[in-house]
């Protein structure tokens, strides 16, 4: 792991609607300043006598090290967890634990990289343009939604990229479609040398699959239902391929959430693939 | 203070947060002779002050904790107590067989709540006899010097005849409860919350169900060391197992919420002590049964029979 998380507790500094999402800025020292783009926080709610037991996992959208260091997290309201979230003032206060988990690895060159985010996916993407253009990658991103209140970011994005290229499934904005459909072309003409994609899996699952066809390697944030997210309660494992060959199932929190695409068994997502180290035989109910 | 088996994962996760040697003992998830892979996902959903999981105990098989999760602990110090499953009696037996020569086990417990694959997949913990059974088996194949205890499961007929059983049988303490079978069915997509349907749930809206078996078993067995657990969360939670008769008490969910929990609690636990005016912790075990004034009597009042 590479920065040992921390837990704090975080006054909210300012709340706001971004279209169909919430953005929640948070002063949190000691989590801001060892975040990495790809990170994420566990996030307690409902106040202290709560009845909810597990964290909420957001990614870090951004950073900023104003008052010692705040994160900004996006979220969607989902449940009653997220609605408390979303119903947070400025100066409420918020438990967070992070950073969690394994961030976007960063090319060790300058290079093309696509970025490609579905929904609010794209939130944790910013940050990685950011640390990319540092090393002098050209950026281009690709964002997804079934609708244009649901594509998050467009205009960072097209300020931060070279190009940015939206896609709609009701066509709503840019083009209609997914960004499967765009992502070979954008590939193309760019002649891109890596893709990053956040998003929900079955995004995930066709990005990777373009990228493979490509043979260009990819790295993707996945997001799964986790309840701890600092690696013990092994809810939010997922089956992927290790150096050895031998597929585990691994902890999204942990072990992830940014993985090589290729290696993720998406089509396998929510089951025990046969071949897994400790699957079912007969010997074990 | 205790980890509950299951929720600490193989210690390196908890030491980010504080140091694994402060606790009571580590306890870890159960280990079994084969890696697993565990139960598909959804694996848990969370219910009303609970929790419900089906992980299905995943691990990497007792060759691997031999070889990288036990020796971490050992290294630092920790006080390890490792929790074994399996199928059949023959298996448990063979785990602590292997766990007997190995550097660094505090303590096993023997996790009864597996299915027996002989007994067509009725868990141990249901029936006295053969949860006796296994707890006899693996007595004589642990090292004298290592306690042996057995975890109970709450949604049994008697708790009290399965804990005296088990007693019986060699155990030199219990550990108790399990997490007791729940489900969950999500109204929106029209299916169960779990890929695997029920599991098992925990948090603080099985803590009455925990104490009552405290309570129930201490009454009985008043000699037996009684770990206590099942939604503890703060240090008010571990005092009500220790006046119900737990003399050591292991947190579980908790620490999902909070990774600091054990520390936390612990001091919770020492304030409060204090000021009741306590010197040790065994002075108040099992207190609440035995009010001022009116001696050792009371006891039979929440036994089965009244119930």
């Amino acid at each position: 792991m590479a920065a040992s998380p921390v837990q704090v507790t975080g006054t909210v500094l300012t709340t706001r609607r971004v279209d169909a999402y919430h953005a929640l800025t948070v002063v949190a020292p000691g989590v801001a300043d060892r975040t990495r783009p790809g990170h994420f926080v566990g996030v307690a709610v409902g106040g202290p006598s709560t009845s909810m037991l597990t964290r909420r996992a957001f990614a870090i959208h951004d950073v900023k090290p104003d008052y010692g260091g705040t994160v900004e997290l996006v979220f969607t309201v989902r449940g009653p967890g997220t609605a408390w979230l979303a119903d947070l003032r400025a100066r409420d206060t918020l438990d967070l634990v992070g950073p969690l988990g394994r961030p976007f690895p960063l090319p060790r060159d300058p290079c093309t990289c696509v970025l490609v985010g579905g929904e609010y996916g794209s939130a944790s993407l910013f940050a990685l343009a950011d640390a990319l253009q540092q090393r002098g990658c050209r950026i281009d991103f690709v964002l997804g939604a079934p609708s244009a209140d649901r594509v998050f970011g467009a205009l960072r994005a097209r300020r931060m990229g070279e190009t940015t290229t939206l896609t709609t499934e009701d066509g709503s904005i840019g083009m209609r479609g997914k960004v499967t459909d765009v992502l070979p072309g954008v590939i193309a003409d760019t002649r891109a040398d890596v893709v990053y994609a956040c998003g929900p899996m079955a995004m995930l699952q066709g990005v990777t699959a373009v990228a493979v066809e490509f043979d260009i390697p990819v790295q993707v944030a996945v997001e799964e239902a986790m309840a701890c997210g600092i690696g013990v309660c092994m809810t939010c494992v997922l089956p992927v391929i290790g150096d050895d060959g031998v597929t585990r199932m691994v902890r999204a929190c942990t072990d992830g959430p940014v993985f090589r695409g290729e290696r993720v068994r998406f089509e396998d997502v929510g089951t025990i693939p046969f071949d897994a180290l400790g699957a079912p035989g007969g010997r074990h109910v | 203070m205790l980890t509950a088996s299951g929720c600490g994962g193989t210690g390196r996760e908890l030491a980010q947060f504080f140091d694994v040697t402060r606790l009571g003992a580590f306890v870890t998830r159960s280990i079994t002779m084969a890696p697993r892979a565990g139960r598909p996902t959804p694996r848990m959903a969370e219910t009303p002050s609970g929790l419900l999981n089906a992980v299905g105990l995943q691990g990497p098989g007792v060759e691997a904790f031999l070889t990288q999760e036990l020796p971490w602990l050992a290294e630092r110090g920790a006080r390890t107590v490792v929790s074994i499953g399996g199928g059949t009696v023959a298996e448990y037996t063979a785990l602590a067989r292997r766990l007997a020569d190995a550097p660094g086990v505090t303590a096993v417990e023997v996790n009864l709540s597996c299915p027996n694959i002989e007994d067509r997949g009725r868990v141990f913990a249901r029936d006295g006899s053969s949860a006796a059974e296994v707890v006899a088996s693996v007595r004589a194949a642990t090292r004298y010097d290592v306690p042996v205890i057995a975890k109970l499961a709450s949604d049994v007929a008697d708790i009290v005849a399965v804990a005296r059983s088990c007693v019986d049988g060699g155990a030199d303490a219990l550990a108790m409860i399990n997490t007791p079978v729940g489900m969950s069915v999500d109204v929106d997509s029209m299916r169960p919350a779990l890929a695997a349907g029920t599991g098992g749930l925990s948090g603080p809206a099985i803590r009455p169900i925990a104490v009552r078996c405290v309570w129930q078993v201490h009454a009985a067995l008043p000699g037996v060391p009684i770990i206590g657990m099942g939604g503890v969360t703060s240090g008010r939670d571990a005092l009500e197992f220790v006046l119900a008769g737990a003399c050591a008490v292991a947190v579980g969910s908790a620490l999902f919420h909070d990774p600091y929990a054990c520390p936390r609690i612990q001091r919770e636990l020492e304030e409060l002590l204090t000021e009741r005016g306590f010197d040790r912790l065994a002075d108040a075990v099992g207190l609440a049964h035995h009010p001022p004034g009116s001696g050792p009597r009371g006891r039979t009042d929440l036994e089965e029979s009244s119930l």
